[in-house]
């Protein structure tokens, strides 16, 4: 599935929260988005998901308009897991993961075997088949996100968008939600707030700030000091890992190395 | 160790089977109107209660031999049945119709009577009750009346919350406060200016609720209507249940949210004022029945709905017996005798540390 975005502005009472940004997904892509708080990452995903209408501009998916599809053929070629808003009612983890058929189903249609095979799968393949008649709210922060992933994966859609998917996980689980998504197969575009995991996973990374894009490549292009400077405001080294042959990236602290010099005069 | 406990009780609730509990409920149906038919000032027994109601079926009436008398025909067919039957028809539209508004604005503390609706009705019946208005309806008047007022309200709420163009949830809310507050001014108003005392009790009678209207011809527009709002609620169970996620994420499962929840409020209004215009603001039960339900079986809507309704039909035939029996000859308002089953069951509620409000505990 191919994602184009062609020069989309967005405006929010007044105030330009997008502007003229255009971007591809290639079908079996990784894509990151990067960028600092407020720089319309979310706006830009929402955007794309159909939840806030571009002013102007275009967005398509394998060439059909997004904004001219039904809910229900977006949802059968796009599956969305964002970050988690709080859900008032409880639900078991399968009934979380079944709502992912959703789009596939007519008026009164119930649960196939089909249907439940398919949400069986997918929780297998989130390794938490086990946790199928738990209740989603006893599940922790990573079970959770897993199992919404679980639920896009029951959506059997191609295209998948993340929003920041490891947000609030301790790193353990921030590398098992990765390394799942990594292994799904399917194309994935993805706000992430972590430049190392982005640096880690992604095939290609866009840059937003301040609404615009500013800088787009592999992340070894993209990923140096001077744009982390000029877009997030910070001081950086970014070396070559040796084991793993990816970007990483060092923060410098103005407050801790300030704290050393001292310490050494 | 916490998280164990918790998740054994909610996996064993959520295992009872749909078909088995459908079934219990609905021979408790069947029981709970057989006895509420025999209770009363005339004894009756239970077997004359389904002889004389077979007698009234086209095919089976030759069948039946009539040994019961006059009285005992009246009493039961004229005044317990239907009085009966359109209790547990409020009740089960005032379970259905507070699944759907629960649903419809995310919150499960939300009410029936929410966006204004019963206020609306209230300032309608006390104009026909005081003032007698709508009079060339003739019997009909007060119901009139009152689902006048109820869609007056409707009307006014939903076009508030449209100002400014998004239709959210908060406003929703707000515009509900915001009229029932100035409808119920108003209706006190005009209680506080009325020419007579004997009308003030009528009034506050009537805003209490009762089933004391009860008679065949209104019950089959209330009947029909619940049954409708029932079954197009069910055949999109899916919608109901994403939307308990969120707007945004029910969009994302491929839902037309926009849409879904006009047609949410729409049903919402329909099923509140025609129930609200016969019976009276009767409280408590749209708010409680949801809850009792998920605590058994989940938030699924495909086994909320149809439990609710047993539920609340079950539960207002037998809040309507005790308003009949427990000061006879002189009958309670039924709505005193839901919010005192109410205010405690929400106690009960609080005080359960494993549940607290559809879940939201943490």
């Amino acid at each position: 599935m191919n994602l184009h975005v062609e020069n989309i502005s967005v405006e929010l009472e007044k105030k330009t929260i997008l502007r003229d940004v255009s971007l591809k997904v290639r079908s079996g892509e990784f894509v990151g988005l990067i960028g600092p708080n407020g720089s319309g990452k979310s706006t830009l995903l929402k955007s794309i998901y159909r939840a806030l209408k571009p002013r102007c501009g275009f967005i398509s998916l394998d060439g059909a308009d997004v904004y001219e599809l039904s809910a229900r053929q977006s949802a059968q070629r796009m599956a969305v897991v964002r970050q988690e808003s709080s859900i008032e009612f409880d639900f078991t983890v399968m009934e979380i993961v079944m709502m992912g058929r959703s789009p596939h189903k007519k008026l009164f249609q119930s649960d196939t075997a089909a249907d439940s095979r398919i949400g069986e799968e997918a929780l297998e393949r989130v390794g938490m088949q086990e946790y199928a008649s738990r209740s989603f709210f006893s599940l922790s922060g990573g079970e959770k996100k897993r199992v919404l992933i679980a639920r896009a994966l029951a959506q059997q859609a191609e295209f998948l968008v993340l929003d920041e998917p490891t947000n609030h996980l301790d790193v353990r689980y921030q590398l098992q939600v990765m390394n799942l998504v990594k292994t799904l197969g399917i194309t994935v575009f993805s706000s992430l707030h972590d430049l190392n995991m982005a640096a880690m996973y992604c095939d290609r990374l866009y840059v937003l700030s301040g609404g615009e894009l500013v800088a787009s490549g592999t992340p070894e292009e993209v990923l140096e000091p001077g744009v982390i400077r000029d877009v997030f405001g910070v001081e950086t080294e970014v070396v070559t890992h040796p084991g793993t042959g990816k970007k990483h990236v060092y923060f410098f602290s103005e407050a801790v190395s300030s704290q050393r010099q001292k310490v050494k005069a | 160790m916490r998280k164990d406990c918790k998740e054994k009780e909610g996996t064993a609730l959520h295992k009872i089977k749909m078909p088995f509990l459908i079934v219990a409920l609905l021979i408790g149906l069947v029981v709970s109107i057989t006895f509420a038919v025999t209770l009363g000032s005339v004894e009756i027994q239970p077997s004359t209660v389904w002889k004389i109601a077979l007698s009234h079926l086209p095919l089976v009436h030759p069948w039946i031999e009539a040994d019961w008398s006059k009285g005992e025909q009246t009493i039961i067919w004229e005044i317990r049945f239907p009085r009966i039957l359109l209790g547990a028809v409020v009740g089960a539209g005032l379970s259905v119709v507070g699944v759907a508004i629960q649903s419809l604005v995310r919150n499960s503390l939300a009410d029936p009577y929410i966006l204004g609706v019963s206020s609306g009705a209230s300032t309608g019946a006390t104009l026909v009750i005081l003032f007698g208005a709508f009079s060339m309806y003739g019997q009909y008047a007060l119901s009139f009346g009152a689902f006048t007022g109820s869609l007056v309200s409707i009307l006014l709420v939903f076009a508030l919350s449209r100002i400014g163009g998004q239709n959210s949830t908060v406003r929703l809310l707000m515009a509900g406060i915001a009229i029932s507050a100035i409808l119920s001014a108003i209706t006190s108003l005009i209680i506080f200016s009325a020419p007579n005392e004997h009308g003030i009790r009528s009034v506050l009678f009537w805003m209490s609720g009762s089933l004391a209207g009860g008679k065949w011809e209104y019950l089959t527009i209330p009947t029909l209507i619940v049954a409708i709002c029932l079954i197009v609620l069910l055949a999109q169970y899916r919608s109901l249940n994403a939307l308990l996620l969120g707007e945004e994420a029910a969009g994302t499962l491929g839902i037309n949210t926009v849409q879904f929840r006009k047609q949410l409020l729409v049903i919402t209004a329909l099923l509140t004022g025609v129930i609200v215009s016969i019976s009276g603001a009767i409280g408590f039960v749209g708010l409680m029945m949801p809850h009792i339900v998920r605590v058994i079986v989940g938030s699924d809507h495909r086994r909320v709905l149809p439990v609710s309704a047993l539920f609340g039909a079950i539960f207002l035939i037998w809040a309507d017996v005790i308003a009949r029996l427990a000061f006879a000859p002189e009958e309670l308002p039924i709505g005193i005798i839901t919010a005192l089953c109410g205010g405690p069951f929400f106690i009960w509620l609080m005080l359960r540390s494993s549940y607290s409000f559809g879940g939201s505990g943490r």
